[in-house]
């Protein structure tokens, strides 16, 4: 896959706005950390962080500071 | 003993129950008087922690940035998620801890600041300045002629498809990497907005290409692994 087509076509398939992806955000990153299939809860919420650089980080950050505290780092 | 809620209750209200922290939280913040207060400090520090943890992740992006100036950026935004997450309480739902929901208004935050902190003063490239040096690069030879061939069809497409805006747009945030929120701020518009402008974009090259019969080797919206 390249990283130059993805960043211009974004991925295929529906995907959530960004203001969806926000509401989602806690909820699928709980379920992430839990080990439950985040992306047959939250359908579209995986296209869009491929699509969108700005929620993709936000995301990135919040499972990491999240399943930080989970496992006490 | 506490007082009963309001007859007046929200019509929709959520049928999740709250884990114990959470109702900690919402029972806490919903009081009175110094209980109120101490809750509030305590959100505060709870949010000054995620945006001090997402400084922290970007510190090595943003080498001319000084410490303290990194603190402050820290500090409001950890002030402004504060003010967002005591106005939206009612919409915390609890189908998530109400630390994580918190969280991301920290994070976001913090993220909008540095991003636009890191591109204050520089110009925004709206022109595909980067087309060429972009083509250019490949793995394999095969790959290559057949990006090549994609990325130029892409090109011209961008010229040809898309509208004056939806070019703009697409330049900016997909080739020249300008983050969607300095964009949106230099050009008066939000992320959301901006985003359903590029995701358009994107249909309309789609589109495009699949009426060519070039096939987009991109994966499905599915769990991407390793
Ligand atoms: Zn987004």
């Amino acid at each position: 896959m390249d990283e130059r087509l993805r960043r211009l076509l974004g991925a295929s398939g529906p995907e959530l706005t960004c203001e969806e992806c926000f509401a989602e955000l806690d909820r699928y990153v709980e379920l992430e950390v839990s080990g439950t299939d985040a992306d047959a809860a939250v359908p579209g919420m995986r296209g869009h962080l491929e699509g969108c650089p700005a929620c993709g980080e936000e995301h990135e950050s919040l499972l990491a500071l999240v399943a930080g505290e989970e496992t006490g780092t | 003993m506490r007082t009963p809620a309001p007859a007046t209750v929200a019509p929709v209200a959520p049928a999740v129950s709250l884990d114990l922290e959470s109702r900690a939280w919402i029972e806490a913040l919903g009081d009175q008087g110094a209980a109120r207060d101490d809750a509030i400090a305590r959100l505060h520090a709870l949010l000054l922690r995620a945006a001090r943890f997402e400084v922290g992740r970007r510190r090595p992006t943003l080498p001319h940035l000084r410490g303290n100036e990194l603190d402050d950026i820290a500090l409001e935004a950890a002030d402004d998620a504060l003010v967002s997450v005591l106005a939206r309480l009612e919409d915390f739902e609890g189908r998530s801890r109400f630390s994580t929901w918190a969280y991301k208004f920290a994070l976001l935050e913090a993220a909008v600041k540095l991003r636009k902190r890191s591109w204050q003063g520089r110009e925004i490239p709206l022109e595909p300045e980067s087309w060429s040096l972009f083509a250019d690069r490949g793995s394999s030879p095969e790959d290559d002629a057949e990006q090549s061939e994609l990325l130029r069809e892409i090109r011209e497409a961008t010229e040809s498809v898309l509208t004056p805006h939806q070019r703009r747009v697409l330049v900016a945030i997909a080739l020249n990497g300008v983050p969607i929120d300095v964009l949106a701020e230099r050009l008066g518009s939000t992320r959301g907005a901006l985003y359903k402008t590029l995701h358009d974009a994107r249909q309309k090259l789609r589109a495009h290409l699949a009426a060519r019969g070039l096939a987009i080797d991109l994966p499905e919206g599915g769990k991407r692994h390793g």
